[in-house]
């Protein structure tokens, strides 16, 4: 049995100001190094659950534990070591004047001495592979560049886990890969839990697990494969299959033998047009 | 153009300035921009002219920055000095134009008055020139200090000033953009009358302002996330040297001030 690092358990959760319940009754649990992503269309309370993770609403009913520590208020501080977090907006969650004192920031509000600081934050960046722009201000970066100063930042405190929360929702299709590799090599190689939130269906193909909240509730969970069967389904939920998906399963239907299904048009490409090599 | 004037401000250079202790650098510029005030005869002048001089050289900033940043203020040193010639009556007649007398005295003052804004234009221009606007922010946070124990928030104000200096060119670019937006849909900001064009501005200011909160909040949720709790158990990543050359300075910043006393008349 893998070692669970995030257990949630009959969670609810309802705004002050309204009626509804943002969350209703939501149970699931997050194992070590895994990739666990979040998918539902807008109002689907998959923001909710990201800032509930993070310690910045607290469940009206249930119980969350993260990292072993149960969510309250006394353990926020614990918590927020324990979990990092990368927002929506590139720009909105970049604090210092540079690439570095970025990174530092984290650091520095943890209180890490000063010689250990310089270590950590070269070493998170050339993790993301950002070492070349240490002294480089934000607004001559681009999205997907300042989302992987973000991670930096986040990895230099060294958590268990990551929360992407949106991270890739503002990002060019170029930016938006770019910021998906450098959190896969993340998971692969530091054995990083990874928890992204998004409604990008592409996004989520690339992760272990995924779990679909609707209304508040959690819908289904399964792999990206087992997910996308329900193509009808999902499109009822306002979540758009990706097209090297349909393509794939209509290819398949029509009766060509491919080896596999397709969660990006590259992969779809490549393998159809070496199809026929073997023949 | 507006990214041009805030961010080519300092200018990357590898002198004995550049590398000076920001807090000394502070520190001169405050006791120099003092004792300029004691300059009263054209000894006085030469010395802090010459000391100028030679903190230019130093600094290697071509003198073509230098009178950029004079240009936003010689209509203020034009008039003082011409206040100074039609309004000073010392000395001998020099001309006289209709009911305008000019007298020598006031020639002599004026002259002296607009080189002691240019003095002190130049040294200051010299800060920002020569400083990252970030270690300017940590010396005044490091200079400022001492005041936390009379309950001064000096962190978080220097907090707020960094936070201000990195978000000047993300809001340009958005003002940028609602520009356009604004203009696409038929706003015009460059004719009209003056209240037409202040009108004008309105729909640029209130989505710029909209969005400044949005954005303040996002940071401020990021900020948390990070951790931050405050001033309290935080570290510094970037560390102010003082070394032997800041003392130098300061020294130099005494004699100077002695010299100046000696001198002048």
């Amino acid at each position: 049995m893998k070692e669970k690092v995030i257990s949630i358990k009959g969670v609810s959760f309802q705004y002050p100001d309204q009626e509804a319940f943002a969350l209703r009754n939501v149970s699931f649990d997050v194992y070590k190094g895994e990739w666990l992503a979040i998918v539902g269309h807008n109002g689907s309370g998959k923001s909710t659950l990201a800032k509930m993770l993070n310690g910045l609403h607290y469940p009206s009913e249930g119980t969350v534990s993260i990292g072993g520590y149960a969510l309250i208020e006394e353990n926020v501080w614990l918590i927020r070591e324990k979990l990092g977090m990368v927002f929506q907006n590139p720009d909105n969650q970049f604090v210092g004047t540079t690439v570095q004192d970025d990174v530092a920031f984290g650091l520095e509000n943890n209180g890490v001495e000063h010689s250990a600081m310089q270590e950590r934050v070269f070493a998170s960046l050339e993790k993301v592979g950002m070492t070349a722009f240490l002294n480089q201000e934000p607004h001559h970066l681009s999205g997907g560049q300042k989302q992987r100063v973000a991670i930096a930042g986040v990895i230099a405190l060294r958590p268990d886990i990551v929360l992407l929360d949106e991270a890739t929702s503002m990002l060019d299709p170029l930016g938006r890969e770019e910021v998906i590799n450098t959190v896969r090599e993340l998971n692969e190689n530091e054995g990083l839990t990874v928890i992204s939130i998004t409604h990008d269906l592409e996004e989520a193909s690339r992760a272990d697990r995924v779990i679909v909240l609707n209304e508040g509730m959690l819908y289904t969970e399964g792999t990206p494969e087992r997910i996308f069967q329900l193509d009808r389904e999902l499109l009822n939920l306002g979540l758009g299959v990706p097209f090297a998906v349909q393509m794939s399963q209509l290819l398949t239907d029509a009766g060509l033998q491919l080896s596999r299904r397709h969660f990006n048009e590259e992969e779809l490409v490549k393998d159809l047009w070496t199809l026929n090599f073997e023949k | 153009m507006m990214e041009k004037m805030i961010v080519g401000r300092y200018l990357p250079a590898d002198s004995v300035v550049h590398k000076m202790d920001p807090r000394a650098k502070l520190l001169f510029i405050f006791g120099f921009v003092i004792i300029v005030f004691l300059a009263n005869n054209a000894v006085t002048y030469a010395v802090l002219g010459a000391i100028t001089c030679l903190i230019v050289l130093l600094s290697r900033v071509k003198l073509r920055f230098l009178i950029n940043g004079l240009k936003p203020v010689l209509i203020l040193i034009l008039f003082t000095f011409f206040l100074h010639v039609f309004f000073t009556k010392e000395g001998d007649i020099l001309a006289q134009i209709g009911f305008l007398t000019i007298y020598k005295g006031g020639v002599i003052k004026g002259v002296l008055i607009s080189i002691r804004f240019l003095l002190l234009i130049f040294v200051t221009s010299l800060l920002t020139l020569t400083t990252p606007p970030i270690s300017v922010t940590d010396g005044i946070e490091s200079l400022f200090g001492p005041l936390k124990k009379l309950k001064l928030p000096v962190h978080e104000l220097a907090l707020m000033m960094s936070i201000s200096l990195r978000f000047i060119p993300t809001l340009l670019d958005e003002t940028d953009k609602i520009m356009k937006a604004q203009m696409a849909r038929g706003a015009d900001f460059s004719s009209g009358s003056i209240p037409e064009r202040v009108k004008a501005v309105i729909p640029l200011l209130i989505p710029l302002f909209v969005s400044a909160f949005k954005r303040a909040e996002e940071l401020a949720v990021a900020m948390e996330a990070r951790g931050y709790k405050g001033s309290e158990g935080r570290t510094k990543y970037r560390i102010l040297q003082w070394s032997t050359r800041d003392t130098i300075a300061m020294f130099l910043l005494v004699a100077l001030c002695a010299a100046l006393f000696m001198l002048r008349s």
